[in-house]
Formats: structure tokens, C-alpha cells, sequence
């Protein structure tokens, strides 16, 4: 029995009123299975401490993940991810999974150093999980937003050495029946945002596109193809993220959290989305073109230049 | 120490004492059926739960003492969460879990001065009926591997006798249900209190079960219209029923915890 190698006593660490947060329980159980045990620290310093320029190619030559946006729509939030890894100039995967479902309602996004990103991304699965099976009953959207965030503050030590890792949570709040989009810094900062948002290298392109194409109350089919040109935008000028690779029919992952709950679009569903996206900018390279002015304003004029 | 005491003594004494009190403990079933595994018993608490998910595939039943069972269940969780995340999801097996669960009780019954009163049942549902898995661990800690149903709690024999003549596999989720209702009624029948009580409803019952055909997590609750949709379909007539009302308000020694009364030892 593989666990019962962890802890002391007859029994193991399980038996006892306890936590019911798998990552508390972790941390006095098997401390060593904690991503932000996993010898970072360690690792990092190791490489060469009298060479300050060493820790940085050690990072340099670690796996990173890429660009994820996020778009609230009419009824919940749609996420989506690119599919490279990069370390340095190198392309380590095309077909990378950076958004993961973490439970019914709710999903997260890495980017960063994959290693640690994928890892967290697993530990939240299994807190949330944990704390589901433990108490009866789910967390709240806050509740695991905050959880998300107490553990990225876990990781500062490494992210202090450069292994640095930011999510993206969204989710469907049950309560409330609306899709919220939650982001991270490295301190553990927790801000939520509002209509859209995206994180990573290319995020600055994507934003910057998502600005331009997002329109409150839009439906989930078009928050999809928003978020599939902004990935596009964000692969057009950011060499670290992958655009849809349509030799290989590697598409983008996109996932829909609504009441119904997490659904990830599969290869051939995102793969018509990234057609639409890649036909339009074969007529038009820099894609659809938000209007200069809008007479009718139907985004309640915020798009439109004075006018006079 | 006063007076020396044999061990067969002891043990003896502690067995008596657990047999005793589980002996008054009102009986659960868990019976498989063609899609999956079915949890049935009657607890009046909403709260208080005698089933529930460990993992993926894996749950836990019990009946007894509930400050006793819902430790045990939260360390099976946690074992299970721990051996998925230190290797992988398809690493846990009901057959670990029962193990931990042998483990634990037989120590407990050993070491400490009253054992658990509590029965303990750990079921797996594979991809096929064949493959499911139903461990039954017992308060001094030894485990029986069962095929297709097992009883927990007080009238298990008798409950059981009346299983093995109707348990086929195969069995759909209605049939399955209606077989595990009447078995039971049987013992409050048997005592000859037929007719006296009145109608089980689903709000004295808890029922659960792990279905094969889900993603994910397999385990959930039947409750609400739901149950009384499956109610009403397994009983049309309503009458094998009624005697699990007063089952359900059996008036002997509670041993059962589920009405959260119990305090701990």
C-alpha cells in the first residue's frame, strides 16, 4: 500500500478530526509531494550560486507554457488555451494541455514553468475534490478562488528563483448563475476581472484583441471564436504561443463552464472555430475589424469616438 | 494491575460487546445491479450520511455508530486522495482501501479498550458487472470479499436470506430496488408487525449508487423526485413496503448513530 509509507503511527496520518484541505493535510502528511516542495529552492541554487547568470539559463531551459484567455458570455465564461510549450527558442510540445477542468463548475488555466503549473493544476483538482468529499458539499466560487490563491502564495519561493507559475481560474457561480474570471500574481494576489482576461506571453496581444471583439452579453459560441482570435493575435506576434496548426489539426482547447457545467470542446468542435478564424485571415490578415465609430453604439458607446 | 485477565478473556469480552450493539443496529444493503452498484438503508437524517464517495469508482457504507464510521470514512478519503496523487487516479482500488480499512479495525479491536461498533462496506463498480468489487470489513477488522449483495448491520442474516433467493445478476436499477426494499421489510415481517405502520416514504430512506455509465465520479445520490419516480416504479402497490416504516421506526435500542445523538466513548 503505497500511502501507508507516508506518516506515523499504526494507522497512517488519515485517521482524526483533521483538515479537510488536501493540500494542509499534504503538507503534514507527505510534504514531499507539494509542488512547492519539489526541490525548486534546491534545484535552482545547485545549478552554480557563485554564477548569478546560472539560475536564469536553468529557467531558461525549463519547459513554459504559453497564453490563456478568458471571456464571460451570457450565462457563463468560456476559456482557451494555446498549445505550445516553449523553453527558450525551443518548442517543446505542440500539443501541451494548459486548461484543465479542476471540478463541475470550474476550470484553470496555467502559464509559466509547466512542470510546477501542471502540478498545481492537479493539486487544486484533488483540494477541491477533497474538500467536496470531506464536508458534503462543494466549495463556493470565492471559496475556491481563494483556496487557488493561498496556494500560488505557497509557491513564492520558487517563483522567487524564477520558477514562476500563474493560473487562471473562471468558473459558473452557482448563486449568482453568471461566469467569473479570476486572476494571479506570483504573491498570491487574487483580483477578479471583469468581461475578459488573459495571462501569459502573449497575453498583452490577446487582451489587446479581446478589447476590441468582446461585447457584453455575447453568447458562448461567439465568446469561442473572440477567444480563438485573440489566441490567433496573440500567436501572430508573440513567438512563444502557437496558433492553430492546421497540417497537424492541433487546435487551441477551449472550454465552456455554464450551469451545465465544464465542457471541453472536442478536437473537431475547436478545429471549425480555428477554420472560421484561419479563413477570415487569409482574406485579411489582422482579422475583423472593430468599427472606428458606432452610430448605433450598440456596446452602449464605449467603442465610439466622441463625436465633434 | 490488580487482576490478571486472559486474552481470550479480553478479546472474547470485546467481541460480545460489538456483536451486541451491532445486533441492534436497523440493516443496509448494498446489492449490484446491470449498471452499476446500489446502496440502500434507512436513515430519517438528512444530513447524516451512511453512504458516501471515497473515489473515482470506490464507495463506503456503513452502519453503526456515526461519530465512529465517519472517521473511518474521512481517513478512507484521505487515503484515496493521497495514493491517487502520489501515482494516479487509476491506482486506487476498493481492494486498498478495504485493506486500510482491515487494517485500522483490527487494530483498534486489538489495542483499544471497546472496539468500533460499526460495519463497513467498500464497493467498487468496474466496467463490467463482473469487475465490480464489494468488501465487507467487520469490527474486529477481517474482510469477506462478497459477490453481488451484501447486509450490514443487526437482522443481517435474515435480510440476507432473502436476497440470496431473489439476487440475479443482471438485475435492472428497478428490480434491484425492489428486491433490496422487500428484504428489508423481511425482518419486521417475520415478527409478525405486518400492517401496523405506515407507508415508507423516500424521506426515511437514504439511497445511492455508483453508475457505470458516468464520467468522472461515479457516485450520487438518489433523492427527491428521483427516488420517488424509482419508488413508485419498483412498488407500484406500495404494499411490500410498509413494513420498512416500522423498520425505519423501530423503537428498540438506537445503537445507530445516524440520529447524531451519540457522543464519543
Amino acid at each position: 500500500m503505497g500511502a501507508d509509507s507516508y506518516g506515523r503511527g499504526a494507522f497512517g496520518p488519515f485517521l482524526g478530526a483533521g483538515t479537510s484541505s488536501f493540500a494542509d493535510f499534504l503538507a503534514t502528511a507527505a510534504p514531499e509531494l507539494l509542488p512547492r516542495s519539489a526541490g525548486a529552492a534546491g534545484a535552482a541554487a545547485a545549478v552554480s550560486p557563485a554564477d548569478p547568470a546560472a539560475p536564469g539559463s536553468f529557467v531558461r531551459g525549463l519547459t513554459h507554457g504559453t497564453t490563456i484567455v478568458a471571456a464571460a458570455c451570457d450565462g457563463g465564461v468560456v476559456m482557451a488555451g494555446d498549445r505550445r510549450a516553449t523553453a527558450g527558442n525551443m518548442i517543446m510540445s505542440r500539443d501541451l494541455d494548459k486548461v484543465f477542468r479542476s471540478d463541475d463548475f470550474s476550470g484553470i488555466g496555467i502559464s509559466g514553468v509547466a512542470g510546477t503549473g501542471i502540478e498545481l493544476a492537479r493539486l487544486f483538482q484533488v483540494e477541491l475534490e477533497h474538500y467536496e468529499k470531506l464536508e458534503g458539499h462543494a466549495l463556493s466560487l470565492d471559496g475556491k478562488a481563494n483556496r487557488l490563491a493561498s496556494m500560488v502564495r505557497g509557491n513564492i519561493g520558487a517563483a522567487m528563483q524564477g520558477l514562476v507559475v500563474v493560473p487562471l481560474f473562471c468558473g459558473y457561480d452557482e448563486d449568482t448563475g453568471i461566469g467569473r474570471i479570476f486572476s494571479y500574481d506570483v504573491a498570491g494576489g487574487r483580483y477578479e476581472e471583469h468581461r475578459f482576461h488573459a495571462i501569459g506571453s502573449g497575453s498583452v496581444f490577446a487582451r489587446g484583441a479581446l478589447k476590441k471583439l468582446y461585447r457584453d452579453g455575447m453568447g458562448a459560441e461567439d465568446a469561442v471564436l473572440a477567444c480563438m482570435q485573440a489566441l490567433y493575435d496573440a500567436a501572430d506576434d508573440d513567438s512563444a504561443t502557437g496558433g492553430p496548426d492546421v497540417s497537424r489539426r492541433i487546435y487551441p482547447l477551449v472550454a465552456i463552464i455554464t450551469a451545465d457545467g465544464f465542457e471541453r470542446l472536442t478536437d473537431e468542435q475547436a478545429g471549425a472555430y480555428a477554420q472560421t478564424v484561419v479563413e477570415g485571415r487569409m482574406a485579411d490578415p489582422d482579422g475583423p475589424h472593430a468599427p472606428l465609430r458606432e452610430p448605433d453604439a450598440p456596446n452602449g458607446g464605449r467603442n465610439a469616438l466622441p463625436s465633434g | 494491575m490488580p487482576f490478571y485477565v486472559s486474552p481470550e478473556q479480553v478479546m472474547k469480552d470485546k467481541a460480545d460487546y460489538a456483536r451486541k450493539r451491532i445486533a441492534g443496529i436497523r440493516s443496509g444493503v448494498v446489492i449490484a445491479f446491470d449498471a452499476g452498484i446500489l446502496f440502500i438503508a434507512p436513515n430519517p437524517s438528512r444530513a447524516l450520511r451512511k453512504f458516501s464517495e471515497i473515489y473515482d469508482r470506490i464507495a463506503f457504507a456503513a452502519v453503526g455508530r456515526y461519530n465512529e464510521f465517519e472517521n473511518l470514512r474521512k481517513a478512507g478519503v484521505r487515503y484515496a486522495d493521497l495514493t491517487g496523487f502520489s501515482y494516479d487516479r487509476q491506482d486506487v482500488t476498493a481492494r486498498g482501501v478495504a485493506n486500510y480499512y482491515a487494517q485500522v479495525l483490527g487494530a483498534i479491536f486489538t489495542d483499544s479498550q471497546k472496539p468500533y461498533e460499526v460495519e463497513i462496506v467498500v464497493a467498487e463498480v468496474g466496467k463490467t458487472q463482473d469487475d465490480d468489487e464489494i468488501y465487507r470489513i467487520t469490527f474486529d477488522g477481517s474482510v469477506a470479499d462478497e459477490r453481488g449483495f451484501v447486509v450490514m448491520g443487526g437482522q443481517a442474516d435474515q435480510v440476507a436470506a432473502v436476497l440470496k433467493n431473489q439476487y440475479r445478476d443482471g438485475m435492472t436499477l428497478t428490480e434491484a430496488f425492489a428486491v433490496a426494499i422487500g428484504a428489508l421489510a423481511s425482518p419486521v415481517k417475520g415478527a409478525g408487525e405486518m400492517g401496523g405502520g405506515s407507508d415508507v416514504t423516500t424521506a426515511q430512506l437514504e439511497v445511492a449508487l455508483l453508475d457505470r455509465g458516468r464520467a468522472h465520479r461515479m457516485f450520487r445520490r438518489l433523492t427527491g423526485a428521483r427516488l420517488e419516480a424509482l419508488m413508485s416504479e419498483a412498488i407500484p402497490s406500495r404494499k411490500e413496503s410498509e413494513a420498512i416504516a416500522d423498520a425505519a421506526a423501530g423503537s428498540d435500542e438506537d445503537a445507530e448513530g445516524a440520529d447524531g445523538s451519540d457522543a464519543a466513548e
